[in-house]
């Protein structure tokens, strides 16, 4: 089978998604589609499967124009998708999972449970995908879940395989493991799209290179040849530098102690298991983890949004244990929250309403009764300079902005007074490069003017290149502790999988 | 988030259940308390509980149970239960634990109130049964929507339209055209919530309390205006209980499930159908697919809106036909606003019951019995004020809502799916 793309362009209000994109794949090769986020990957998926329809274009299959009005017509023409968020309910198990939409019944529309559980069967065993069609989708760690994607997908006969970003979620031996089964589904003849914006990755296990940037596909590479810095450039636009550069660190006096902290999460399980760590002035501590480990739970009860159940938060020598948020704020703590939009952010409110968030109720800002306005867009104005947010003006709401821009502007907010704390979770998920790379340097430069630094990080190599110490959680404790110096992703890749 | 974290080890309490725990204990406390001082030192002779009616093929004794004496048995159960809960908890047997104590209080409640007289137990159950009928349509019709992620807060509307609709088509053209006539009328107003809903994105609450308020108006209104002066409008057949051959005969269970009429048969029906339905079908794992996460079932080629749709206007039908229970399965003429908050009710047994049929049915009849047994009260000469008696299934809604029954996770994502 060969699937072509051909003149794709998708527009959405302001910005071309994809601009005439071009691509082709035939069964039994790898092709990685490589961009930043926000280039229209993700967008151009969506079309080949039916979710979005283009603007302009067209899809052929085998020579034939295709018309997809929705997955169902994408499924039937043989294309599979593995979506970054699992398309999996949570509830059910995997076989009900498996056959969702393609039940097989018995007579009246009766589920026959036992035939799904028999196909998941056969699929995992020709594969080497094994997973247990009884199990329930929440009780399983990620890894599985996306096995379980895979064996959906194989379950409709999908001849081209397209997988979005899906390394994201794994750790390092995982993403092993799967690199084997998709060359596995290669050798029996399958087609595999990769999307993802992992250089390293793409060099390892594609067949052809694509890459992609703002909408449109601005190259091709041949993996054989390519190098890390050749492919970055052409992704971004402009040579990268893919190292931070920071001195070595100089830790002074403690100023966040955590001990022996247990946090239960919302379905009164242990989120956080007896943690205890320091994080002193003039050094930056990184905590890596597969997501769901107790990070969000570790940083909402450090910054009290969460209630913690034993154990005490010292910050600066005060007992800060179940404080408010506003006198955690007020002790000198900078919060970066995990999901900007959600807890960064008030979408609907404009910059400047954004900028003065944490300080709205103080002078200069409001003189306790009324705001004062003027003063707000002053300070707004000075920390859109200072921190290169780009927006044309602090009047237009926070929605507007780019992921990178958003994540800037609550690095403003949060950096832009005099800090002894700060807690960033995911500073830099889902955000260009450039922007990276802006915030790696003020977080650094924070550490720098004295700060205690405490990194959370899914991105194992965003934990390795900014911390001085590195902690890593697994299943609600830490169970490792080292340098960057003194380790390896691999290594780092065992602890998060709970190998002690 | 993985598995590790949601789930924890078998045993091990969570804080929040442990608060739950001490909480519920301290209710067992009050209540056997309550139970020895109020009954067990307020009751002086013996009650006597009819147990067949005298038309009966198979005649049973009617025991006799001294009000004091059983009194002190119960609060010494209720304080063991208390003590148990305190300490170890029940873990996934909680709520029936709690359903047991709760029934031994109204037990030793009854031997007060019927202390030195006879109460016909079997009367008051096939009237709980009864009166459980529109709570469980209710209850069922919701969680039809919200399985696949639509609250329907419009039950109470859809009862009433079905009560009225029931009233005057069963009037004019018999009781079968009347009962089909009030489900239409209610799947109507389901297409309305859904259009509101799925089209719109209008927020379900607000569309739901809409259709309350219009039909409450609309036929408060044609009723004052209307059938007041037709009252051969407003006369619509009832439809009378039979009995079921052999299953009738058994000594009270007979009287109270089998020999009934045929609104109380469908609620049997109903509760069956759409527990196999739900749980066993090729529908039901779309359905609740699509109420736990639509994208999951759009990506899979599911078509959402449509299993939205479709599901609101079933639930729409089964509020509808419930309603007509109101007048055809009962009093045979329309009131206003004569559904009184049974579809509210409806909505706590549905949550009560966890979203599943089978659980519906048993909360149902919680509420079926509190409200039998201010009715049956009533008629005792009993030192409680009769507007005390009637506030009785509303105060159970507030116990059972207000969190005895304990955080149960809805099955849906409520919010408004966006194709993209």
């Amino acid at each position: 089978m060969k699937l072509e793309l051909k003149g794709i362009t998708k527009r959405f209000p302001g910005v071309v998604a994809n601009d005439h994109v071009d691509l082709e794949i035939e069964t039994g090769e790898i092709l990685c589609l490589l961009g930043e986020n926000g280039a229209g990957k993700s967008t151009l998926m969506n079309i080949l499967y039916g979710l979005y329809s283009a603007d302009e274009g067209e899809i052929l299959i085998d020579g034939e124009v295709q018309h997809f009005a929705g997955p169902g017509d994408a499924i039937a023409a043989g294309i599979g998708m593995v979506h970054q968020h699992f398309m999996l309910v949570p509830v059910f198990t995997v076989a009900e999972n498996v056959v969702l939409g393609v039940e097989p019944t018995t007579t009246g529309g009766v589920l026959d449970i036992n035939e799904a559980r028999e196909d998941v069967r056969q699929i995992s065993n020709q594969y080497n995908l094994a997973v247990d069609p009884d199990a329930v989708i929440e009780d399983l760690p990620v890894g599985i879940q996306q096995r379980v994607e895979i064996i959906k997908v194989l379950f409709r006969d999908a001849e081209i395989l397209v997988f979005d970003e899906p390394t994201a979620v794994l750790t390092p031996q995982e993403v092993d493991e799967f690199f084997k089964i998709i060359d596995k589904l290669k050798d029996d003849g399958k087609g595999i799209i990769f999307i993802t914006h992992k250089l390293k990755e793409v060099l390892e296990v594609a067949d052809r290179i694509a890459v992609l940037r703002r909408g449109a596909v601005v190259g091709s590479a041949d993996p054989a040849t390519a190098t890390e810095s050749g492919l970055a450039e052409m992704m971004v636009g402009r040579p990268v530098d893919l190292k931070v550069d920071k001195s070595e660190a100089d830790p002074k006096d403690v100023v966040l102690s955590v001990k022996n902290l247990t946090v239960t999460n919302l379905f009164g399980g242990t989120a956080v298991d007896d943690v205890s760590f320091e994080v002193r002035r003039n050094e930056i501590v990184g905590i890596a983890g597969v997501q769901g480990n107790g990070q969000t739970e570790l940083v909402e009860a450090l910054t009290g949004l969460r209630e913690i159940a034993a154990g005490t938060v010292i910050i600066k020598g005060e007992d800060h244990t179940n404080s408010t948020p506003r006198q955690i704020h007020d002790s000198g703590v900078a919060h970066v929250p995990e999901d900007r939009q959600r807890s960064g952010l008030v979408l609907g409110f404009s910059l400047t309403e954004n900028f003065v968030l944490d300080s709205y109720y103080q002078k200069p800002f409001s003189d306790g009764i009324k705001m004062d306005w003027k003063r707000s867009r002053s300070e707004a104005e000075r920390l859109i300079e200072e921190f290169d947010v780009r927006t044309p003006s602090s009047e237009i709401p926070a929605s507007n902005l780019s992921g990178g821009n958003q994540q800037k502007v609550i690095v403003a907010r949060e950096f832009g007074r005099q800090v002894d704390l700060v807690i960033a979770s995911q500073p830099t998920r889902g955000i260009d490069v450039g922007s990276i790379e802006f915030i790696h340097e003020r977080i650094i430069e924070e550490r720098d003017a004295g700060a205690a630094v405490l990194i959370v990080s899914t991105e194992l190599d965003e934990v390795m290149a900014l911390s001085d110490r590195i902690l890593v959680m697994f299943d609600g404790k830490v169970v490792a502790e080292t340098k960057p110096s003194e380790t390896t992703n691999t290594e780092l890749g065992l602890y998060m999988a709970g190998a002690s | 988030m993985t598995a590790t974290l949601t789930q924890h080890a078998e045993g091990v309490r969570s804080p929040a259940e442990i608060r739950r725990s001490r909480v519920l204990a301290i209710v067992y406390l009050v209540l056997a308390v309550l139970v020895l001082v109020a009954f067990g030192f307020g009751s002086e002779g013996s009650a006597t509980f009819v147990l067949s009616r005298p038309g009966d093929a198979i005649q049973v004794g009617s025991p006799t149970i001294p009000g004091s004496g059983l009194a002190f048995v119960v609060s010494a159960v209720l304080a063991f239960l208390g003590a148990r809960q305190w300490m170890a908890g029940f873990g996934s047997r909680t709520n029936l634990v709690l359903a047991i104590g709760l029934g031994l209080v109204a037990f030793s409640f009854l031997a007060w109130a019927a202390d030195g007289a006879s109460f016909s137990l079997v009367g008051l159950l096939q009237e709980a049964m009864k009166r459980a009928v529109p709570i469980t349509f209710g209850a069922v019709s919701g969680l039809l929507c919200e399985r696949t992620g639509i609250i329907n807060i419009g039950i109470e509307g859809m009862l009433l339209a079905g009560a009225f609709t029931g009233a005057i088509v069963g009037s004019t053209l018999g009781a079968a055209a009347g009962m089909i006539g009030a489900a239409l009328v209610g799947g109507l107003l389901a297409v309305l919530l859904a259009v509101l809903t799925v089209k719109y994105r209008v927020d379900q609450i607000i569309a739901g309390v809409v259709i309350n308020i219009f039909v409450l108006g609309l036929t408060s209104f044609y009723t004052s205006q209307f059938l007041v002066e037709n009252p051969a409008l407003n006369n619509a057949p009832i439809m009378r209980a039979f009995g079921i051959p052999i299953l009738s005969d058994i000594p009270l269970i007979g009287p109270v499930l089998f020999d009934q009429n045929i609104f109380v048969y469908g609620m049997y029906v109903l509760v069956g159908v759409t527990s196999f339905a739900l749980f066993r079908t090729k529908w039901g794992l779309r359905t609740r697919a699509v109420g736990e996460k639509p994208r999951a079932a759009d990506t899979v080629g599911i078509h959402v809106f449509r299993m939205k749709y479709l599901n609101v206007i079933m639930g729409g039908l089964v509020a509808g036909f419930g309603g007509a229970y109101f007048t055809i399965g009962s009093v045979g003429r329309f009131d206003e606003n004569m559904t009184a908050g049974r579809g509210f009710i409806g909505l706590a047994a549905m949550i009560f019951g966890r979203w599943h049929p089978v659980g519906a049915i048993s909360a149902a009849l919680v509420f079926g019995l509190a409200d039998s047994l201010q009715v049956k009260l009533g008629i005792l000469d009993t030192p409680i004020p009769s507007e005390f008696l009637a506030m009785a299934p509303y105060l159970v809604t507030i116990v059972v809502v207000a969190g005895l029954v304990g955080r149960s996770r809805p099955p849906s994502d409520y919010t408004a799916y966006v194709k993209e």
